[in-house]
C-alpha cells in the first residue's frame, strides 16, 4: 500500500471490504492513524476475514473501555471545578462521546480537553491542582511560552489516574493571525445533563476544522477529518439550515477558510456531502490531501519533505515572523 | 520493507519487516517447526534503520512498529534477533487487549496449567524451560494470555531467550533449538532456546488455572514456602500486567476471578533443581 487512501475509502464505503487485499497493512495503517476503533464501529456487521472480525471486535470492546474511561476523566474534572460556578466545555473527542455524536463512535481519546472563560483561568488552574492535577513540564521558558502565547494551560497530568488534562481559553494560539471569539463560543455552548458544556454544532465543526487546518502540521489529520464528516453529515440531517449557520459562524471566527478546506476535502476522501458551492478547486487542496494520506502498508510515516514542509508552516501560522525565529533558536540551544 | 517474516505464537499473528536480512533468518531458523501463520497478522513489528545511510554505516536497528515505546534505545544489527523479540514483546504489552496480559511464566500438567510470576531475575523464564524439559507443558516463558470470558489460560509458546548463567543449564538439548549466542546485549548473554515439540503442537490449546508461584531466587536462600493472602496476590498480580489497567471493568473482572479460585504460594529457592523439587511438592498437594 502507498498510502492510506485505502483506508479512507473504506471508511467511507464500508462495503468495499470484500475488496481488501492486504489487511493487515490497512489494519497497520488505521491504528497509525488512531482510525482502529471507529474503522472496527463501521465494519460492524459486514463480512469479514475471520482473524480481521476478531481483531475488529477487539478493538471495538477496547473503544468502549477508552469512551468509558474518557466520560469517568470528565466526570472528575467537573467535580473539581463545579464549585467555581463557570462553564466548563468539553472539546474533541470526550464532547463526542459526552454528547452522543456519530463521530464518537470508536473514537480514540487521549487527553481531557476543556474550554474555559479567560478571566477563570487562575482560579480553574487552583482548583485542578488542588484535586491532584500537576504540571508535566518544569521547563521555565516552556511554561512561559505557554502563558504569554498560547490558547491553553501547560498540560496537567493527574498523580493518580496519570491522564492528562488540557485547559483552553481559546481555541487557536493568541499569536495565530485569525482570532476566534471564544467568549461567544462559550455563550452558544449547548449544556449537558450533568452541567458540562459541549460547543453548538457550527462551533464544534468551526473548532475542529480550526484545530486542523489554522493550527498544528497534521498529524493525526486523517483522524480529525473523519470527525469533521461525521459531524457534518449528522448536523446537516438534523437541521436543513445547517450550512448557511456553519459559514456565518466560521466567518465571525474568521475561519472559514479552514472550514471550507475541512468540507472539500472531507468530500474527496471521504464522500461527505457538502454544499455544492464549495466544491471548488483549489491548487493546495492537492498538498493538503497527500500530506493526510502519508503513510504506507508498514504503517510508516512517508513523505518526510512534505511532512516537514507542513511542520515548517504550523509555526508559520501560530507566530511572525521574528518571534518564530526566537523561539526555534531557544528550543535549539537546549 | 525489504525483508519480511510472518509469524503465529498461539492465539498471534505477527508481521516482522526488517531493513536486513539477518535479523529475519535467525527468527526463521529459530521458528523453523512453527505452524503457517495466519493470513492476516494481529501486529506488525519494524526493524528498522534510524536514518537512511544507517543500513549500512553503523547499522543500527530501531524497534518500530504498530506499537513503540518513544525514548528505546536502538540495538547493534548483532543482536537483531534480540530486536525482533523484543519489537514482539511490545506489541504483546502496549497492543493486546483481547487477553488480560501477565508478565509471567506458564506450564501445565494434567490439563491444569501452574502459573509464575515474580521480579526480574527471580528465574520464572528459566524454571519454565527447565520444567519444560521435565514432563510439563510449556505454554509460554513471558506472557501468560488470561482469557477475558472463562478465565483459562493461552499459551503463548515464544522462543524462551535464556539469560546469563541460565544458558549452561540447556546444553544438553538438540542443537537445532538454539539461537545464535549474543554476547553483550543490554541484558548481559543472551541465547534463544526453542520449546519442545509437545509445547508448540499444542499452542492452541489452552488449560484452566490450578495454582499460582511467585519464585524468588538467591543462591544463599534456604528452601521456603509461604503462603500469600488474596489482596497481596492481587496486587502483585495486577503490577505484573501490562494491560490491566486499559482493559477496564473487565480487567477487573478477570484478574478477581483468577485470584478468588486460585491458591497462592510464594517459595525461595537457591537453584534450580530446587526449584523444580519445591514445585513438584506444591503441584502434587
Amino acid at each position: 500500500m502507498r498510502d492510506a487512501r485505502v483506508l479512507a475509502r473504506l471508511l467511507a464505503d464500508p462495503s468495499r471490504a470484500g475488496a481488501v487485499e492486504d489487511w493487515t497493512g490497512l489494519l497497520s495503517i488505521a491504528r497509525a492513524e488512531s482510525l482502529l476503533g471507529s474503522l472496527a464501529w463501521r465494519l460492524k456487521g459486514i463480512r469479514l476475514p475471520d482473524k480481521v472480525a476478531q481483531i475488529l471486535e477487539v478493538a471495538r470492546r477496547d473503544s468502549e473501555t477508552v469512551r468509558t474511561q474518557a466520560l469517568w476523566e470528565a466526570e472528575m474534572a467537573r467535580r473539581a471545578l463545579a464549585p467555581l460556578g463557570v462553564p466548563v466545555i468539553l472539546l474533541k473527542g470526550s464532547a463526542y462521546v459526552a454528547a452522543g455524536l456519530a463521530a464518537g463512535v470508536g473514537r480514540s481519546i487521549g487527553d481531557l480537553d476543556i474550554l474555559v472563560p479567560r478571566d477563570s483561568l487562575d482560579r480553574v488552574q487552583a482548583a485542578l491542582l488542588a484535586a491532584g492535577w500537576e504540571w508535566v513540564k518544569e521547563d521555565a521558558y516552556d511554561d512561559l511560552y505557554y502563558r504569554r502565547w498560547m490558547h491553553e494551560l501547560p498540560p496537567l497530568i493527574h498523580k493518580e489516574r496519570d491522564r492528562m488534562i488540557d485547559v483552553h481559553h481559546t481555541i487557536l494560539p493568541l499569536t495565530a493571525r485569525p482570532t476566534p471569539d471564544a467568549a461567544a463560543m462559550i455563550a452558544d455552548s449547548a449544556r449537558l445533563g450533568n452541567g458540562l458544556g459541549v460547543l453548538s454544532p457550527p462551533d464544534m465543526i468551526v473548532h475542529s476544522a480550526a484545530h486542523l487546518f489554522a493550527d498544528g502540521d497534521l498529524a493525526g489529520g486523517l483522524r480529525n477529518l473523519w470527525d469533521i464528516d461525521r459531524l457534518l453529515r449528522e448536523f446537516a440531517e438534523a437541521d436543513a439550515g445547517f450550512w448557511p449557520k456553519l459559514e456565518e459562524r466560521a466567518s465571525r471566527h474568521g475561519l472559514l477558510a479552514a472550514v471550507h478546506r475541512a468540507g472539500r476535502l472531507a468530500h474527496d476522501l471521504y464522500g461527505t456531502p457538502v454544499p455544492e458551492i464549495w466544491r471548488v478547486r483549489d491548487s493546495a487542496d492537492s498538498l493538503f490531501k497527500a500530506r493526510l494520506l502519508a503513510r504506507d502498508g508498514w504503517g510508516r510515516a512517508t513523505r518526510p519533505a512534505l511532512r516537514f514542509a507542513f511542520y515548517v508552516r504550523s509555526h508559520w501560522l501560530r507566530m511572525p515572523p521574528l518571534m518564530l525565529a526566537r523561539h526555534l533558536w531557544t528550543k535549539a540551544r537546549r | 520493507m525489504k525483508h519480511r517474516l510472518d509469524l503465529r505464537i498461539g492465539p498471534v499473528s505477527f508481521r516482522i519487516g526488517s531493513d536486513w536480512r539477518s535479523p529475519l533468518d535467525a527468527l526463521r531458523r529459530l521458528y523453523e517447526t512453527y505452524p503457517e501463520p495466519d493470513p492476516v497478522a494481529d501486529f506488525t513489528v519494524r526493524l528498522e534503520a534510524e536514518r537512511v545511510w544507517r543500513r549500512w554505516l553503523r547499522p543500527s536497528v530501531a524497534i518500530r512498529g504498530d506499537y513503540v515505546l518513544p525514548d528505546a534505545a536502538p540495538m547493534a544489527l548483532a543482536h537483531g534477533l534480540l530486536a525482533a523479540e523484543m519489537g514482539m514483546n511490545l506489541q504483546m504489552a502496549l497492543g493486546q487487549k483481547r487477553f488480560l496480559l501477565l508478565h509471567a511464566a506458564t506450564v501445565e500438567k494434567d490439563g491444569r496449567a501452574l502459573l509464575m510470576t515474580g521480579e526480574s531475575g527471580a528465574g520464572k523464564s528459566t524454571l519454565a524451560a527447565l520444567l519444560g524439559e521435565r514432563g510439563w507443558r510449556l505454554m509460554g516463558d513471558e506472557f501468560a494470555l488470561l482469557d477475558l470470558a472463562d478465565g483459562r489460560l493461552h499459551p503463548f509458546p515464544r522462543a524462551i531467550s535464556l539469560k546469563n548463567r541460565a544458558i549452561a543449564l540447556f546444553d544438553g538439548v538438540a542443537p537445532d533449538r538454539l539461537g545464535p549466542l549474543l554476547a553483550d546485549t543490554p541484558k548481559g548473554t543472551i541465547r534463544h532456546l526453542r520449546p519442545g515439540a509437545e509445547a508448540i503442537a499444542r499452542m492452541d490449546e489452552p488449560a484452566p488455572p490450578a495454582l499460582i508461584l511467585f519464585p524468588r531466587y538467591d543462591p544463599g536462600f534456604a528452601r521456603a514456602i509461604r503462603p500469600v493472602g488474596a489482596a497481596e496476590v492481587f496486587v502483585r498480580l495486577t503490577q505484573a500486567s501490562t494491560n490491566y489497567v486499559a482493559l477496564g471493568e473487565r480487567g477487573f473482572a478477570a484478574l478477581a476471578g483468577l485470584v478468588a479460585a486460585i491458591p497462592a504460594r510464594a517459595i525461595d529457592y537457591a537453584d534450580t533443581d530446587m526449584a523444580a523439587a519445591l514445585v513438584e511438592e506444591l503441584w502434587d498437594q
